[in-house]
């Protein structure tokens, strides 16, 4: 029996095949859709049933998933994000990103929900995808070129109006945390999907639509949509967070002693007003940029002038001014703009590739690695440095081939006591957010499915609330953000109406029965996020036959050393600490000892088929 | 009405046209409004709307003037159209649009939604009789005393 229409949604599902130069649609299964929304949960499923257990990530079997949202593209705020998927080559487990721009819609005004992208081409390639037009198509004029600059050339060669992902040379060259980029300035940043879709020899991914989509009642949407907007427009912080976006936390992040500085070694950079939001807004700002639908648009588009040469550079966004900036003891905005637009064009994400520089400047500093090694020596603040370094790595040059690899990779080689400056949690770099005088975020980083990344649950708000010293109480709150935050990713839509100008969830929960016509309560859709968080926990299971508590700990600087500065001097997270905010963690997740969801869990979520490819509660693991 | 873009404001975030699409089409679909946001990157970094600015060029090219004025603006009239396109092709200002689905063409009829929705006051109506939705929200937010 054909599932019926589909509100809400494009209807269909993009399968490409590069291996065999073939391309496929199939209809959007509606039971997919109600277990699993869209977006991350899209992502979590099909790499799960697709992908044969233990694949290595750069190989034949592995697959890229893209995937929309059920609200993304539609007149409400926030409509676009898009959620893409691979097994990791950073950390050999579930990886996955979002990034905004204006895919997310286009995708489904083309029809589609989702593009599975198998195999690998026997030449650079791009793919092409107008409405029902689907190709193939050769990308040797592409192959080579920056993100920025190949996105370019693709709408002048294809239409303005076409909305393009590409790769940069650090995805060609698959350096293990290459973004994919959209939209001049917006990017999946972690767990370097962009270096997968460049084994496959993916340049790009161009798309336009001119189908729209159909919701379930246009009238309540519409109507709903406009009072969404309303809400908005009437929070006092539609003007005041606007002009900065997430720049602007920067002050008080270091202030609360998180700011990431010098690689971690403290949290607090006294230089930190040279780099915040007003010195961007004052001194590099030329327009602010929004994706699909966004009312508060945190896009700060920059130029500036960097020995001579003029860039244009979204952002630098806060993730990059803590790892581009503090972390690597850059004294000025402009500085971290053009380190930001070097790693933009080159493909690399900002996080990891600010933590790889800081991890190599201390390695140098602390005498593990010399000048002769690395090619020339780079102090702290060394921002020429940096760019020469970066473009090493894009290119596998010299160290840059190691260095490809992340830090955990990199820590392994150079021996001699290096991973202490390591700064990881599962193999994927911690991003913006010391966390050792901030316990419930250190616990988010420890227990986040795709490693040291802050989105799933940034709960640092929630330490500076309650109590940045207080270790008990906080699993709670980590998980109630890890369901409500990735829901988002599932849904298609961007967190920041909510998170910072304080826009209600409710009214997510009142526009979406609007759109699809499902009853799903706010709790369902909840219910639907624990599931995605279990599959993917079980996913991590899979690939690493021994996952367990061990992969939940923090690097070993967090363990040991006290913070030297900072509003958290002289604090850091013992083991015994860590290890009863993860029995806390465990306990209420319904997990067993060892961090594995028990089968009563998997069960109660519907998660049974799980349990047909691994074992869990069967002794292994207790 | 009078429409003007205030193109430094644009953030090309699109509302404008998912608003548009939304009020004349029922579905969220870009390509079936009457306003376009399209960007200039990575220099200069700007971006460029287009609007309908009422004036009557697509009515002096019609075959079968189907175009009338009515009241400050021109309106196609879909029984006399025969979609034959010599206005999307003429409109001095490109902002007469057609899509496969669509049996006549179609452009702005001035209903003001995008003033009204655009967050970032980048469509203004000179003659102030549409205004933005947030003027509204403000004051019945603070009444409310949130």
């Amino acid at each position: 029996m054909p599932d019926k229409k589909l509100f809400g949604y494009g209807g269909r599902i993009l399968r490409v095949n590069l291996s065999s130069r073939t391309v496929k649609t199939e209809p959007t299964p509606e039971k997919l859709a109600r277990e699993y929304l869209g977006g991350r949960g899209f992502v979590a499923k099909l790499l799960w049933d697709e992908l044969a257990p233990g694949v290595e990530p750069f190989s034949e079997g592995n697959k890229v998933v893209i995937a929309s949202g059920p609200l993304a593209g539609l007149f409400l705020p926030g409509a676009g994000k898009i959620e893409m998927g691979t097994k990791s080559p950073a950390t050999g487990l579930y990886g996955e990103g979002n990034m905004g721009g204006h895919l997310a819609g286009e995708l489904k005004f083309a029809g589609y929900d989702a593009i599975i992208i198998e195999g690998v081409a026997t030449k650079p390639c791009f793919l092409l995808i107008d409405d029902d037009k689907v190709g193939i198509r050769d990308a040797a004029r592409y192959w080579g070129k920056g993100a920025f600059e190949a996105e370019k050339m693709l709408k002048d060669d294809l239409g303005e109006d076409f909305k393009v992902a590409t790769i940069g040379p650090a995805g060609e060259n698959l350096v293990v945390y290459a973004v994919v980029s959209h939209d001049f300035g917006r990017q999946v940043g972690r767990t370097g999907v962009g270096a997968v879709l460049g084994h496959k020899k993916v340049k790009a991914i161009a798309v336009r639509g001119s189908r729209g989509f159909e919701v379930a009642d246009p009238e309540g949407v519409f109507k709903k949509g406009k009072e969404m907007y309303e809400v908005c427009f009437a929070k006092p912080g539609f003007e005041e967070w606007t002009p900065y976006g997430t720049a602007g936390v920067t002050d008080w992040i270091n202030d609360i002693g998180a700011f990431p500085t010098k690689n971690f070694q403290t949290g607090y950079f006294e230089k930190h007003k040279q780099i915040n939001g007003s010195a961007l807004r004052e001194r590099i700002h030329i327009l602010d940029k929004g994706c699909t639908g966004c009312p508060i648009p945190c896009g700060k588009y920059s130029r500036t002038t960097y020995k001579g040469k003029t860039i244009y550079v979204e952002g630098p966004e806060y993730e990059t001014i803590a790892l581009m900036g503090g972390n690597l003891a850059i004294e000025a905005i402009e500085e971290v703009a053009y380190l930001n637009y070097v790693a933009d064009e080159l493909g690399l994400d900002t996080i990891s590739g600010g933590s790889v520089a800081g991890f190599v400047i201390e390695c140098l500093e602390k005498g593990v690695l010399t000048p002769a090694q690395v090619g020339r020596d780079i102090k702290w603040g060394d921002t020429e440095g940096v760019a020469w370094l970066l473009e090493r790595i894009a290119r596998r040059e010299g160290i840059g081939d190691l260095l490809a690899q992340g830090v955990r990779a990199a820590a392994a080689e150079f021996g001699q006591g290096s991973e202490r400056y390591a700064m990881h949690v599962k193999g994927l770099e911690i991003s913006g957010y010391e966390s050792r005088f901030a316990p419930a975020m250190m616990l988010a980083y420890m227990t986040a499915d795709i490693g040291g990344h802050h989105n799933r649950a940034w709960a640092i708000t929630y330490d500076a609330a309650v109590g940045q010293d207080k270790i008990e109480g906080k699993a709670w709150k980590v998980i109630e953000l890890q369901h409500i935050r990735p829901l988002f990713d599932a849904l298609g839509l961007c967190r920041f109406p909510w998170i910072e100008i304080g826009f209600e969830l409710e009214h997510y929960a009142d526009i979406f029965p609007l759109v699809t016509g499902w009853t799903s309560s706010w709790e369902d859709l909840l219910k639907i996020s624990e599931r995605i968080w279990n599959l993917t926990r079980c996913f991590n299971r899979r690939e690493k036959p021994d996952f367990d508590r061990r992969d939940d700990l923090p690097p070993p600087r967090w363990l040991e050393e006290p913070l030297p500065s900072g509003a958290g001097k002289g604090k850091f997270m013992s083991p015994e600490n860590a290890n009863k905010m993860l029995d806390e963690y465990y306990a209420l997740r319904g997990w067993d000892k060892n961090g594995l969801p028990t089968p009563a869990k998997l069960k109660e979520l519907g998660l049974e088929f799980v349990l047909d490819q691994l074992p869990l509660g069967a002794g292994q693991c207790g | 009405m009078k429409l003007e873009a205030k193109e430094d404001r644009c953030s090309g975030c699109r509302t404008c046209e998912l608003v548009c699409s939304m009020r004349h089409f029922s579905q969220p679909n870009p390509k079936r409004s009457a306003v376009r946001v399209s960007g200039a990157f990575p220099a200069p970094g700007k971006y460029s709307i287009i609007l309908c600015d009422q004036c009557g060029a697509c009515a002096e090219v019609c075959p079968v003037e189907a175009i009338r004025k009515v009241g400050d603006r021109w309106e196609i009239d879909p029984d006399l159209c025969t979609g034959c396109l010599l206005c999307v092709e003429e409109c001095p200002e490109k902002a007469m649009f057609s899509h496969p689905a669509d049996a006549v063409p179609w452009k702005c009829v001035l209903c003001g939604e995008c003033v009204a929705y655009c967050p970032r006051q980048a469509i203004v109506d000179e003659d102030g009789e549409a205004v933005w939705a947030g003027v509204a929200a403000k004051k019945r937010a603070r009444s409310s005393g949130r």
